[in-house]
């Protein structure tokens, strides 16, 4: 009975000591400040806060290399969130960053495409479909608006197109109340 | 060296520890839809089972058979063998992210795969009497047997995805009717033996 209960807890405390010692012997770097923040942004990966994607953009948010508001695709909200994470003040759009415009679709031209295929290249959602010397074409559903393939078209056939509000896409709109400092 | 032969054939084809011994079915029927997570998942299996053998008869022969509590042998198995999970889980993490990357959710999986918990308990109750080499080569054999399954139903399960299985057999029932149809097949191998 005796030599039970000291077998187990022996075997016990050695697992114990071991896994112990390698989980400090073995810890990995990470950050987890650039996980909280790559939560945060919005995962368009558009590049238009002008870093390759959302996850370099959050490693150069928590190096403090980059201001809040180059998301457009986060919108303010997307400002104040990082703004309470990172404990800075809001600031907003403005500067060099595009400010958000209302979600939009590209539309390809289909009259004018010459299937060159270079924005089906640029397309960082792989929304559009087609294949060289064969007309394109958008998948609506997976565009997420980020313009990234109206500037490789040579012949500008593609052009971003407003979504109407509609019976079918309408939500709830956010309630967003303006803070006012106290008189 | 024909004894270890034999013990490979043993255990990779004649006693397979799924197809044969039907130990380790979740991760057969649950991680086998892409032939790489399969990979995965057995290669992740190999490594803990060949280390889980080993320490498992340690601990048996050194520890539980000398104060007479071999009874003790599934606790501390279960024991050993969530020790080993968690270590190599994490060392794999620093010493090779990208393998990590690659076993990392099947590796905890691994803690409840009854195949290894079996190939220990077989290798103590074995009235063969291993020593720790061939104990560890009976439970790299085991682990060998077990990837392959896992890659052959893998691979059959790809193929099926194309295939026109009738509606009420799409999905799980075909595999299931799949992984009968294998253990029949590995049946045969009990002919490798001679009465």
């Amino acid at each position: 009975m005796l030599n039970a209960l000291l077998v187990m807890s022996g075997i016990a405390v050695l697992l114990g000591a071991v896994l112990g010692y390698a989980a400090i012997k073995f810890r990995v770097e990470g950050n987890p400040l650039v996980d909280k923040i790559d939560a945060i942004l919005p995962q368009t990966q558009c590049g238009q806060c002008g870093y390759p994607g959302c996850k370099p953009y959050a490693t150069a948010l928590a190096a403090d290399e980059a201001d809040i508001n180059r998301c457009p695709p986060g919108g303010e909200e997307g400002i104040r969130k990082l703004a309470e994470l990172l404990n800075k003040e809001f600031i907003p759009f403005g500067g060099d960053t595009n400010a958000p415009k209302p979600k939009s679709v590209a539309l390809i031209d289909e009259n004018t495409c010459i299937g060159c295929t270079l924005c089906i290249q640029a397309c960082p959602v792989d929304a559009i479909v087609g294949a060289a010397k064969q007309m394109h074409t958008v998948v609506t559903g997976e565009c997420t608006g980020c313009e990234l393939c109206v500037a490789p078209c040579p012949v500008d056939c593609i052009s971003m197109i407003v979504i109407q509000e509609k019976i079918t896409n309408w939500k709830w709109k956010y309630p967003i109340y303006a803070l006012t400092p106290a008189q | 060296m024909s004894e270890y032969l034999m013990i490979l054939i043993g255990a990779v084809l004649v006693n397979n520890i799924v197809l044969v011994k039907i130990l380790g079915l979740c991760p057969f029927m649950g991680v086998s839809k892409k032939l790489e997570a399969a990979i995965g998942m057995g290669a992740a299996t190999a490594f803990v089972l060949t280390l889980a053998s080993g320490a498992s008869y340690l601990i048996d022969h050194y520890l539980l058979a000398p104060y007479d509590l071999t009874y003790l042998s599934t606790l501390s198995f279960i024991v050993v063998i969530a020790g080993i999970v968690q270590f190599t889980e994490m060392y794999i993490k620093k010493a090779s992210p990208a393998l990590y990357q690659v076993l990392g959710i099947y590796l905890p999986l691994i803690t409840t795969n009854c195949a290894v918990l079996g190939v220990p308990l077989l290798i103590v109750q074995n009235e063969l009497h291993y020593n720790l080499l061939k104990a560890l080569w009976f439970g790299f054999g085991n682990a060998l047997g077990f990837t392959l399954v896992m890659v052959l139903f893998a691979g059959i399960r790809e193929r099926l995805e194309g295939a026109d299985v009738p509606g009420i057999f799409k999905g799980s029932a075909i595999a299931m009717v799949t992984a009968g149809l294998m253990s029949l097949a590995f049946m045969g191998f009990a002919g490798l033996v001679k009465p």
